[in-house]
């Protein structure tokens, strides 16, 4: 039973996390979103010759989009593994599965 | 231009050779398909990064390479907005999604929402929401194929749709998902290289920076294409597109059915990653394609070839690299359209035959040999159907249906996909109900939009302002979800969910 209250824990750890990473990713883009919408003149402004802001934040949100993956998959993959350590340890223990 | 509008014989023998090649692989893979199983998911038997290729293969449709570049070249920043709207929805797909769609191990979108619920009217409900989705994407495919092979090898369009249709049908008919996932593979990989090719050329006529290209297009053409322009002239309508371009991608048929092609969660997860390294890189490219193309093309002479822009990418490679290489990035764009009508009409199939046929017509009670008759006769009929409609919608914006198609996914299968993975109090009226009014109102709300009733029909004004419906359509089919589940709980849909909640690593 103890394998599989721990078992349980690490799934709703997981499902935090995901939940919280998109969370994350909506208000990223939404708030470039709302930006291109309501504030064209911030987004026009040029930085150095050929780089706007508009451009520069387009840029970083495709790079939140692949670090917050990159980063969950890490993450999860070493969850999945000691989730399966566990699962072992617990049949070990118990005779099942 | 040279070879716009003209047969170009190296042109022609690029794409016949993808065509052999995708044919070849189709023939020995067909002799593979033997079983429900493998025609669908191909035995789940593709490894992660296969599977995250194929997936990006699935997604980036004529849309991303002619419609993106095109908006690009022809209205600056505005076409970036797709790029970027494209690429937001695979996190919420890694993060959400892939994990228990590939936990439940089912076929379609529609297994997974009947999971729990009473099987027959969520398969009928989730049938017509994938078959919306599938049509609007499809006609988008047919309508950019058969303007890229009438400008570029000289046929009618009407035969370019044929042959696209009939090509098509050859795929999926002998190989299933097996020879999709091939075809998937191979697209993507030529797709990422023909972009990148072509990318480095235009860079190496501007020291290999960006930013010089960006400030040769403001220099050209002004300041204004750096910045949100005419495009999204009506902020609500900017939010509107955004909201649909994120959501949509977690309610495509066709890239949910990718899931279970590989073996567990893990690799699914993993595949997702993949997919979005490959489609990210992919979209960071249509930035130095659009610009390029501007700069180097001019937008004159893109929109005088189709006032759409979408040769606005064929033409650049026919200006950095020739005849030979126009050839190339055809021969890619074709394979790229043909490639994604494959899986469409292989989801439209399984949709058909698997939720419709087996399980509501005969109520599961049908062995393999007439499942598989079945999903084939499907095949037909929808690349009949798609022929038919490519022909009818001549003309029309490809990246614009594309949108429309992302709008119905949004609507129609978003909600009740998230809600009945997490949410226990869903109940079968509640997410009926939902789809329905997802799939109506958002085919409802476009043609009242200003696109049919002002640029198409003509009349003074349109009854609806937004030409995306996202905005409405999203909130409203969540709410008559959450609204009817909450007003009519159903304890039978409840129990269930403890006892098949797909949020429980698979732990095998």
């Amino acid at each position: 039973m103890e394998h599989e209250q721990e078992q349980e824990g690490l799934s709703a750890a997981r499902w935090r996390t995901a939940i919280s990473l998109t969370l994350v990713m909506l208000a990223v883009y939404v708030g470039f979103i709302l930006l291109v919408a309501f504030n064209k003149p911030l987004l026009g402004r040029v930085i150095v010759p050929g780089l706007s802001v508009g451009i520069l934040l387009g840029v970083l949100v495709i790079g939140v989009a692949w670090l917050l993956t990159w980063w969950y998959i890490r993450w999860a993959n070493a969850l999945d593994a000691g989730i399966r350590r566990i699962a072992r340890a617990g049949a070990a223990g118990t005779g099942r599965r | 231009m040279a070879g716009a509008g003209s047969p170009n014989l190296v042109a022609i023998a690029f794409f016949v050779g993808f065509i052999a090649l995708s044919l070849g692989i189709t023939w020995v893979a067909s002799r593979r398909t033997h079983s429900t199983d493998h025609f669908y998911t191909a035995g789940r038997s593709v490894t992660a990064f296969q599977n995250g290729l194929a997936l990006a293969g699935d997604y980036m449709s004529a849309a991303s390479f002619l419609g993106i570049a095109g908006l690009v070249a022809t209205s600056g920043f505005d076409g970036l907005i797709y790029s970027i709207g494209f690429l937001v929805g695979w996190p919420i797909v890694t993060f959400l999604i892939a994990e228990p769609l590939r936990n439940l191990g089912r076929y379609t979108f529609a297994d997974v929402v009947a999971l729990r619920l009473r099987q027959v009217p969520v398969r009928i409900a989730a049938a017509l929401g994938s078959l919306a989705v599938i049509a609007f994407y499809l006609i988008a495919q047919m309508v950019g194929a058969g303007n890229l092979i009438r400008l570029l090898f000289g046929l009618p369009y009407e035969a370019a749709v044929v042959i696209v249709g009939v090509v098509m049908l050859v795929y999926v008919l002998f190989g299933g998902m097996i020879a999709t996932t091939w075809v998937q593979i191979i697209k993507a990989g030529l797709l990422l290289g023909g972009a990148t090719l072509l990318s480095l050329l235009v860079l190496a006529r501007f020291g290999f920076n960006p930013l010089v290209l960006f400030d040769a297009a403001a220099q050209r053409y002004g300041e204004g294409v750096l910045a949100p322009g005419r495009l999204v002239s009506d902020p609500i309508d900017a939010v509107s597109l955004g909201l649909a371009l994120m959501l949509g991608t977690a309610g495509l048929p066709h890239i949910l059915m990718r899931f279970y092609t590989v073996a567990d969660a893990q690799t699914a997860r993993s595949s997702v990653g993949y997919a979005t390294a490959a489609i990210g890189f992919f979209y960071l490219l249509t930035f130095v394609l659009g610009f390029g193309a501007t700069v180097i093309v001019g937008r004159d002479a893109i929109t005088k070839i189709d006032a759409g822009g979408n040769m606005a990418a064929p033409l650049l490679a026919a200006a950095v690299g020739g005849t030979p290489f126009l050839g190339f990035i055809a021969a890619v764009a074709f394979a790229t359209i043909l490639a994604v009508v494959a899986g469409l009409a292989l989801s439209g199939a399984a949709t058909l035959s698997h939720d419709l046929w087996v399980n509501v017509v005969r109520q599961g009670h049908v062995d393999e040999s007439e499942q598989l008759a079945v999903a084939r006769v499907a095949t037909v009929v929808l690349a009949v159907i798609s022929i038919g409609l490519g022909v009818i919608f001549k003309g029309q914006n490809v990246a614009f249906m594309v949108g429309l198609a992302f709008a119905i996914a949004a609507s129609a299968n978003f909600p009740a996909l998230v809600l009945s993975i997490f949410w226990k109090r869903l109940t079968t009226t509640g997410a009926v109900a939902s789809m329905l009014v997802g799939t109506f109102s958002t085919v409802t709300l476009i043609w009242f939009s200003p696109t049919i009733q002002v640029d198409i029909l003509k009349h003074e004004s349109a009854w609806f302002p937004l030409r995306n419906p996202g905005l409405v359509t999203i909130p409203l089919s969540f709410a008559v979800a959450v609204g009817l589940s909450l007003l009519r709980p159903a304890n039978r849909d409840e129990q269930l969910f403890e006892r098949a909640t797909p949020l429980d690593v698979g732990v095998k």
